[in-house]
C-alpha cells in the first residue's frame, strides 16, 4: 500500500533508490544533488539497503565505478549535476555504448561559468547525443515514480540502455511536499531482479569495452540508434504498467487544456507546473492557450509533438538552455525540426528563461504566451530570445 | 493556497520551520510546499524560507512574492531589511520580539494584522539556546489557524528525538503567548 | 581453433554493446609470420636470469623444464630485444631464410 509522506525531494529520491534495491551506489556529491547521495551512504551504513557504497574521489570515477559494477552484473546507480556530469562526461557515451542499464538522476544545475549552482539544463543539453534515455520529472510524484520505472525500462532486455531522470535543482530537490512512496512489496512485485544479459565472470568468457575499425563502426552507431528509438515501446508498456499498478498516468507529452488551443506554451521540467497557473489564468480571460510538457527528451517524441500542435498557430517553447551562437533553445531546435516537414506548421519562437536559477514567475510566463499571440500574426520576430534580460 | 515568508539568520533554522510546517500540514491531508532561499548562506546571514499550503496539489514553483504571511525569527531583522515586503494587506506579520504588537505595527508601519511574542525569551526558558525556529511555530498556527497545533507534535518528535518535548513545549507557549494587533 | 568471421556484416548482427563472447582470438595470429630475424640461445652461456622473458614485448619466451629460455616463433616478431638485453649474450639474433 502506497504511503503519503512529505519529504524534501532529493531525500525522497534516495529512498526510492533504495527500494528498487540496487547493488552498487557509486557517487560523488555535487550541489544540489548532494542529499541523493549522502542519504543513500546513511541508508545504507544503517543497514537498510544491502549495497556497496563506493566513496569515490570524483564523478569520472562514480560513472567508471558503476560501469565495472554493471559489466559484473549488478545493478548499478550514480547520480551528479552540472560539472560533475561534465567530469564523467567521458565515460557517459561508453555506458551507453556497452548497453549497461545503470540508472543516473541529474539533479540540473547550470554548467559553469561564471560558478553557479542553482537550476537550469545546460548540464543535461550538454549530453544529448549519447545515446541514453533521457526522462524529465516536474515535481515530487514524478521523481518516485519514474525512479523506480527507470530501472525497469534501463534492464528490459529489448533496451539495455542506461537512463538518466533529470529533476531541477533547488526548484525541486530542496522543496518538501508530499509524495505517495510504493511499499517494498509493491517494487519488488515491479520491478523484478536484474538478470544482465552478460557478466563479467571468470566462468562466463565475455570481453566489454571492445575496439571497432571504421568498417563496423557505422553499423555499430546504426544499431545503437535503432535500439534507442525502439526502447519507446517499452517505455510506452512501463507506463501503462504503472498506470495499471498505481493510477498514475505517464505520456510522452503531457497536455494541459489544449483542447481548442491556437496557441501552445512547450515547457520541460518543472517550470511547466508554474505555467499551468499561467494558462489557467489566461483561459480565465478568454485566451485559446494551452500547455505541453515534455516528459521524454530521449528518444525524442517526434509523433506525440506533431499529433499535439496540429491545430495550432502558434508555439512558445521554453527552455532553460541556449546554444550560444546557435539556434536557441535545444527543446526549440529540436521541436522545430520535427515539425519542418509538415504540411501546416505553427509559428514557432524559442524563450530561454530561468539560467542560472533565475526566478520565473506565472507573470512571465503569461507575457511570453501574449507574445506566441502576437507572432502568431506577424511572425518571429527574431532567432531566439533570452527571456526577461536586463538592457536588452 | 496560503504563500509563508520566514525571515531568519543562517543557523537559526528557518528551514526546519517550513520543514516542520509542511509536514505538518501534509499529516492532515492538506498539500504544501517548503523551501530555503536557495543557495548557501553563512551562518548571522539574513535568510528567508517559504511555505505554500493548499488543500490540494500546488503546482506553481516559482518564488513567493506576495505572501500572505510573513515571519520574523529574529528582531534583529525587523528594520534591517523591508519584512513586509510584497505582503498583502489581507494578510499577517508574526514577530518574534519584546515590543507590543502594536509598536511593531508603528515601526514597520503595516496596515494589516501584526502578531507578535517574545520567542528569544521562550526559547531561552525552554530550550536554553535561543533558537526560536520552533516556538514562531506555535506562533503561526495561533495567528494563521492554518493546521491545528495538535499536527505539529508528530513532525517535531520525529525530527528532534530527546529534545522534542522541550521544542514542543516552547511552540505551545509561543501558541498561548501569543498577542495580535488586528488591520486597519 | 574455428575462424570466425572477420565481422558481422549487417547492423542487425551487431553483438549488443560489441561484446566478445569468444576468448583468446589473439592466439589465431602468427605474428611472427613476417620475422626478418630470429633469436638462437646458447644455453651454455644462459644463467637463467629471465631478463629475455621480461623484456620480450611479444610475451612469448618461456621457460621450459630445464629452465632455460626458448622463444615461441609463430609470434617471435624478431624484434632483437631479448638479445639485447641478454647480457652474458647468450642469444645471437640469425637472419631467417
Amino acid at each position: 500500500m502506497s504511503e503519503r509522506v512529505g519529504m524534501e525531494i532529493a531525500l525522497a529520491a534516495a529512498e526510492t533508490v533504495a527500494l528498487c534495491r540496487p547493488d552498487v551506489i557509486a557517487a560523488y556529491p555535487i550541489t544540489p544533488n548532494t542529499h541523493i547521495p549522502e542519504h543513500l551512504s546513511d541508508i545504507v551504513a544503517e543497514g537498510r539497503l544491502d549495497a556497496d557504497f563506493i566513496c569515490v574521489e570524483s564523478e569520472h570515477s562514480a560513472l567508471s565505478a558503476c560501469c565495472g559494477a554493471s559489466g559484473a552484473g549488478a545493478r548499478a546507480f550514480t547520480a551528479t549535476s552540472s560539472q560533475g556530469l561534465l567530469y564523467m562526461a567521458e565515460v557517459v557515451p561508453i555506458v551507453s555504448a556497452m548497453r549497461l542499464p545503470i540508472v543516473m538522476i541529474i539533479g540540473n544545475r547550470a554548467l559553469s561559468g561564471p560558478i553557479n549552482i542553482w537550476n537550469d539544463h545546460s548540464d543535461i543539453m550538454s549530453q544529448r547525443d549519447v545515446g541514453w534515455i533521457s526522462m524529465f520529472a516536474a515535481n515530487g510524484q514524478e521523481v518516485v515514480d519514474m525512479t523506480v520505472q527507470s530501472f525497469k525500462i534501463a534492464e528490459h532486455r529489448d533496451v539495455m540502455l542506461p537512463v538518466n531522470l533529470n529533476l531541477d535543482g533547488f526548484q525541486l530537490t530542496h522543496v518538501v511536499e508530499p509524495m505517495l512512496f510504493p511499499s517494498q512489496e509493491e517494487v519488488d512485485a515491479f520491478l523484478p531482479e536484474y538478470e544482465p544479459y552478460a557478466a563479467v565472470h571468470p566462468d562466463n568468457i565475455v570481453s566489454m569495452g571492445t575496439l571497432a575499425l571504421p568498417e563496423i563502426f557505422n553499423e555499430v552507431m546504426k544499431a545503437k540508434d535503432e535500439v534507442l528509438k525502439d526502447s519507446k515501446k517499452v517505455i510506452l508498456e512501463v507506463w501503462k504498467e504503472w498506470e495499471e499498478k498505481f493510477g498514475r498516468t505517464y505520456k510522452p507529452v503531457e497536455s494541459y487544456k489544449t483542447e481548442g488551443a491556437e496557441i501552445l506554451l512547450l515547457a520541460i521540467g518543472s517550470m511547466a507546473e508554474t505555467a499551468e497557473v499561467a494558462i489557467d489564468e489566461l483561459r480565465d480571460r478568454g485566451m485559446p492557450v494551452g500547455l505541453l510538457k515534455l516528459r521524454l527528451w530521449r528518444p525524442f517524441p517526434f509523433e506525440e509533438i506533431r499529433n499535439a500542435v496540429k491545430d495550432v498557430k502558434a508555439i512558445a517553447v521554453l527552455d532553460r538552455a541556449v546554444s550560444f551562437g546557435g539556434p536557441g533553445g535545444p527543446v526549440f531546435s529540436e521541436v522545430r525540426s520535427a515539425l519542418y516537414d509538415e504540411k501546416v506548421r505553427p509559428t514557432i519562437i524559442s524563450e530561454i528563461i530561468g539560467l542560472g536559477g533565475r526566478d520565473v514567475p506565472v507573470g512571465d510566463f503569461i507575457k511570453i504566451a501574449e507574445k506566441a499571440a502576437r507572432v502568431a500574426k506577424t511572425g518571429p520576430e527574431e532567432e531566439y530570445e533570452i527571456f526577461g534580460v536586463r538592457g536588452s | 493556497m496560503i504563500e509563508i515568508r520566514w525571515h531568519g539568520r543562517g543557523g537559526q533554522g528557518a528551514v526546519t520551520s517550513v520543514e516542520m510546517l509542511a509536514l505538518a500540514a501534509i499529516e492532515e491531508g492538506q498539500y504544501a510546499q517548503g523551501f530555503p532561499s536557495f543557495g548557501p548562506e553563512r551562518r548571522g546571514a539574513p535568510v528567508a524560507a517559504f511555505n505554500r499550503v493548499d488543500n490540494k496539489h500546488i503546482n506553481v514553483r516559482s518564488g513567493v512574492y506576495d505572501p500572505d504571511v510573513v515571519v520574523v525569527l529574529d528582531p534583529s531583522l525587523v528594520g534591517l531589511i523591508n519584512v513586509t515586503e510584497g505582503l498583502k494587506q489581507s494578510g499577517v506579520l508574526v514577530v518574534n520580539t519584546s515590543k507590543s504588537p502594536e509598536e511593531i505595527k508603528e515601526e514597520v508601519q503595516f496596515d494589516g494584522a501584526v502578531a507578535a511574542v517574545d520567542a528569544s525569551r521562550i526559547a531561552w526558558d525552554e530550550l536554553g539556546v535561543p533558537i526560536t525556529n520552533t516556538t514562531m511555530l506555535g506562533a503561526v498556527i495561533k495567528a494563521t489557524g492554518l493546521i491545528k497545533l495538535q499536527s505539529a507534535k508528530s513532525p517535531l518528535e520525529h525530527r528532534f528525538g530527546r529534545v522534542a518535548q522541550k521544542n514542543i513545549k516552547a511552540m505551545e507557549r509561543a501558541y498561548n503567548e501569543l498577542k495580535i494587533a488586528t488591520a486597519n | 581453433m574455428e575462424k570466425a568471421k572477420k565481422w558481422p556484416e549487417d547492423w542487425q548482427e551487431i553483438i549488443p554493446g560489441c561484446m566478445v563472447f569468444r576468448p583468446g582470438s589473439a592466439r589465431e595470429y602468427h605474428t611472427g609470420s613476417w620475422r626478418a630475424q630470429r633469436p638462437v640461445y646458447d644455453n651454455s652461456k644462459c644463467i637463467k636470469c629471465g631478463m629475455c622473458y621480461i623484456f620480450c614485448p611479444e610475451g612469448c619466451i618461456s621457460q621450459d623444464a630445464d629452465g632455460y629460455f626458448i622463444a615461441d616463433l609463430d609470434y617471435c616478431k624478431g624484434c632483437g630485444i631479448c638479445a639485447h638485453e641478454c647480457w652474458p649474450g647468450a642469444i645471437t639474433m640469425v637472419e631467417e631464410g
